[in-house]
């Protein structure tokens, strides 16, 4: 078959539903759970029935964060699935609203982290719970290696102590998936991660986050205190060891960055219809056939705006390809969450801008998505941190020649 | 200002009057220098065709002959058919191989060497375009493969890589457009042994220049067409046998000429440039020339021009993304490579996110490309794709060519290294109109 980088037939349905819930019931929420940050979205819960109904009636996947396991690929062909169909389904929903979609029960990253690395016995235990996902420390972001809670195995149990913030839904999750290590002197290859019931009395909240954006997406601080966790509850190998342990908890972030970047391309390519609309108010219409330095230069500048969302969204899409196709795509991976998510930033502040007051007003939404485009260069992985990934992959550098 | 800074203020002043101006005119020599230059520039152009051959129909067809066309494609793919990787490797590899040792040569002299263009011909550039019927070797018709054959042809060398392709734009126009008297007559040089240097000529010498508004005229005249005009960096001007020129046909808008460089009225002149040296580029000069009513490519659709400018911006986007792939391929052994205050550079995070950075842009450059590319190949309106594939280019190409030497430092700067080429040749990709054609 030949080269193709259209949207395949096969997901126009599930575009097409994705797309309606977000205009029908993400976007008239927006600003109300803008404004009205830590309260509990309850329109979601019909909503997230509905998606559950949409992933089981279809073998593509669905439309949220529902699993991004990797299957091998029988006959050798050319295949669009889970991977694809998920990531066109953020983007949707993200267009929508970020935040609300964060907020989605059942579809957080912790179910994310299930569905790619636990076993079949965990898989059906969790199966239909919200699953929030603690990595974050005080003292370690992006620096996974410098994990501090910790993990002691007692009896049947594993006793965790630390601390966690910057969990999304973790007040409103049924489970948390809680990075812990098993031996701190040991450093990556002991860090593994848990299945904490959120009832969990040893799980205590400490506070909800105010935020610049995704307001929606309630953002939750932990303690654990001698918080016992059945051993069964450890996600992959208990074993620590130094090659493959790290690199399985990694795992999960080779397979949710392009869904990250997709939720940066949903967001962007939300600015550029609004701002496309507003400028045709005030008689701008871009023409894509005219050189951009004959035209007017708000005209020219939307042009820019549209090509750079064209590299993310390409980018992405080339990510989640290559994981329904077996093909490793941890460089793709970070490719798309870096241009998506610098990109989606750059779009919505420029946006913004060629608006002007109701760019910036509330009246209007794109002041909202100018805050919210700003967590999406930042979560799973930093800006920074992807070109890290990048650079160290070009160059064939390990993590100490290239800090 | 102090007495002395304003005193040397307007010396300088009165000096660049004095040189500028009062000169001249006070021993009346304004004039004829005027002339003089005038004269340089008109003598700068010669007769173009002169060792051009005589066209005339070879083959006679009932109608037009087209290459198949591709149909939409189910499901998303980056996987090319086994026939474009082929080509990709064959092309790509006569790109490092030949190419590469040749460009710093080349650009020097301003001309690609004969023989290489040879062999590039013997690889089947010429007639990706040319329908079966004709002799051409490809029975489907594919902007893509075009692409995919630009990109590695330019990863070797942006100007050689124009000059192997200019011959190739004409064919493909032709094969695109042409009816059968002119596919009959123009194309099977185009599959034979020598095909025809040949180049498609859409740009106009002067700034904000737009391909919609062309200065270059063609009047209907007598049963046929005059044309009066200026074209600009036209690949190989001055050894080209035919033309496609674009111009502003009465009050129809614009249209696609067949021009044989033996007209009467075609001069060309060298207009070397920034970069692209190796393709010769020239202004060609369009006095008066007349044409047969046959000389209508596309039949002045507005359809057929816009899809034209629209696939020549989309070959300078393929050699952009083969250029930058250039660079990076040269940047990465040389970061590591380079030692400072004890360590390779690239373990500096400025140097080495800068490489990723190149990384990024690139490959978000090349997908845009392809879709564009694609969505041709599958009938599909691409105006919106070629449009954006188009910024990315300009923008991260020159972004490209300019990080490339400032990651090489003072050893960028000089011609040892081909960075200073690149950033040179990266430069054109975002202001070129016409010359290539996928």
């Amino acid at each position: 078959m030949p080269i193709n980088l259209e949207i395949p037939k096969k997901f126009k349905v599930l575009v097409g539903q994705a797309n309606q819930v977000a205009t029908e019931v993400l976007r008239p929420n927006s600003r109300k759970y803008d404004r009205a940050e830590h309260e509990y979205p309850k329109e979601l819960d019909m909503l997230a029935a509905l998606v559950d109904g949409m992933n089981e009636g279809s073998d593509l996947g669905g439309a949220g964060a529902s699993g991004v396991r990797r299957s091998e690929n029988g006959d050798g062909g050319n295949r669009n699935g889970s991977n694809m169909s998920t990531v066109l389904g953020v983007i949707e929903m993200c267009w929508g609203d970020v935040g609300l979609t964060l907020s989605m029960p059942r579809q957080g990253l912790g179910n994310s982290a299930i569905a790619s690395v636990a076993d079949d016995e965990q898989r059906e235990r969790f199966e239909g719970k919200w699953a929030a996902m603690a990595i974050t420390e005080p003292e370690a972001g992006s620096d996974t290696a410098a994990i501090r809670t910790t993990a002691v195995l007692d009896g049947d149990d594993y006793v965790l102590n630390g601390e966690k913030i910057y969990v999304t839904a973790g007040e409103r999750a049924d489970l948390v998936v809680v990075w812990a290590s098993l031996d701190p002197s040991q450093g990556r290859a002991a860090i593994k991660s848990f299945v904490v019931e959120r009832s969990n009395p040893g799980l205590i909240l400490d506070r909800l986050e105010h935020k610049l954006g995704i307001r929606a997406s309630d953002t939750a601080a932990f303690r654990l205190e001698n918080c016992r966790v059945p051993k069964e509850n450890l996600l992959g190998s208990p074993d620590i060891d130094m090659k493959k342990s790290f690199a399985g908890a990694m795992q999960t972030f080779d397979n949710t960055r392009p869904l990250v970047a997709g939720m940066a391309v949903g967001v962007a390519r939300a600015c550029i219809e609004r701002t496309r609309e507003l400028l045709a108010d005030a008689g701008i219409e871009p023409d894509y056939d005219r050189p951009a330095h004959s035209q007017p230069a708000a005209a020219a500048e939307l042009l820019e705006l549209e090509s750079e969302y064209e590299a993310a969204h390409l980018l992405t899409l080339q990510a989640a390809w290559m994981a329904d196709n077996s093909k490793p795509n941890s460089l793709q991976a970070s490719y798309a969450k870096a241009k998506a998510g610098r990109s989606c930033v750059d779009i919505a502040l420029r946006c913004v801008a060629l608006c002007g007051s109701a760019g910036y007003g509330e009246d209007e939404l794109l002041e909202k998505w100018a805050r919210d485009a700003k967590i999406l260069d930042i979560f799973e992985g930093t800006q920074q941190i992807q070109l890290l990934i990048i650079a160290r992959q070009l160059l064939g550098k390990t993590s100490s020649e290239l800090r | 200002m102090n007495a002395a800074d304003k005193g040397m203020s307007l010396g300088l002043r009165a000096l660049n009057r004095v040189a500028g101006i009062e000169l001249l005119d006070r021993v009346g020599l304004r004039e004829r220098a005027a002339r003089a230059l005038y004269s340089a520039t008109k003598n700068g152009f010669k007769a173009a065709g002169a060792t051009a051959r005589t066209f005339s129909r070879q083959r006679k067809l009932d109608t037009p002959a087209r290459q198949g066309r591709g149909t939409r494609a189910e499901l998303f793919d980056l996987t090319p058919t086994d026939e474009q990787q082929m080509m990709r490797e064959a092309i790509g590899n006569f790109a490092i191989e030949k190419l590469r040792p040749a460009a710093l040569e080349a650009d020097d002299a301003g001309a690609a060497p004969a023989e290489l263009l040879a062999q590039a011909n013997e690889l089947g550039v010429t007639m990706l375009g040319v329908p079966g019927e004709l002799d051409g070797a490809f029975e489907e018709r594919s902007a893509v493969t075009s692409v995919l054959v630009a990109e590695q042809l330019a990863r070797g060398d942006m100007g050689l890589a124009l000059a192997v392709l200019a011959p190739g734009a004409v064919g493909t126009a032709i094969g695109l457009w042409g009816d059968a008297e002119q596919q009959g007559t123009y194309l099977p040089a185009f599959a034979g042994d020598e095909p025809p240097a040949a180049a498609l000529a859409l740009l106009e010498p002067r700034a904000l220049f737009d391909p919609a508004k062309l200065q270059t005229k063609a009047r209907a005249e007598g049963g046929g067409f005059v044309l009066q005009g200026l074209k600009s960096l036209v690949p190989r001007a001055a050894d080209a046998e035919l033309f496609v020129v674009a111009a502003e046909l009465d009050d129809r808008g614009p249209a696609l000429f067949i021009v044989e460089a033996k007209e009467t009225g075609v001069s060309v002149a060298p207009e070397p440039a920034m970069g692209l040296r190796a393709a010769a580029t020239g202004r060609l000069a369009l006095d008066g020339v007349k044409l047969s009513a046959g000389a209508l490519l596309g039949d002045a659709d507005p359809a057929t021009y816009a899809a034209c400018t629209r696939l020549a911006r989309l070959g300078w986007c393929a050699l952009a993304v083969g250029t930058s792939q250039a660079v990076l391929d040269y940047v990465i052994p040389y970061v590591n490579e380079r030692v400072a205050f004890g360590e390779p550079v690239s373990h500096r995070q400025a140097v080495a996110f800068d490489v990723a950075n190149i990384a990024i842009e690139l490959d978000g450059m090349r997908l845009a490309t392809y879709r564009a590319a694609s969505r041709a190949d599958q009938g599909l309106d691409n105006a919106r794709e070629v449009a954006l594939a188009r910024s990315l280019v300009t923008r991260y190409g020159m972004k490209i060519g300019s990080d490339g030497v400032q990651l090489l430092g003072g050893h960028g700067y000089i011609k040892e290294h081909p960075v200073e080429r690149w950033y040179r040749d990266l430069r054109a990709a975002g202001l070129m109109e016409g010359g290539v054609l996928v």
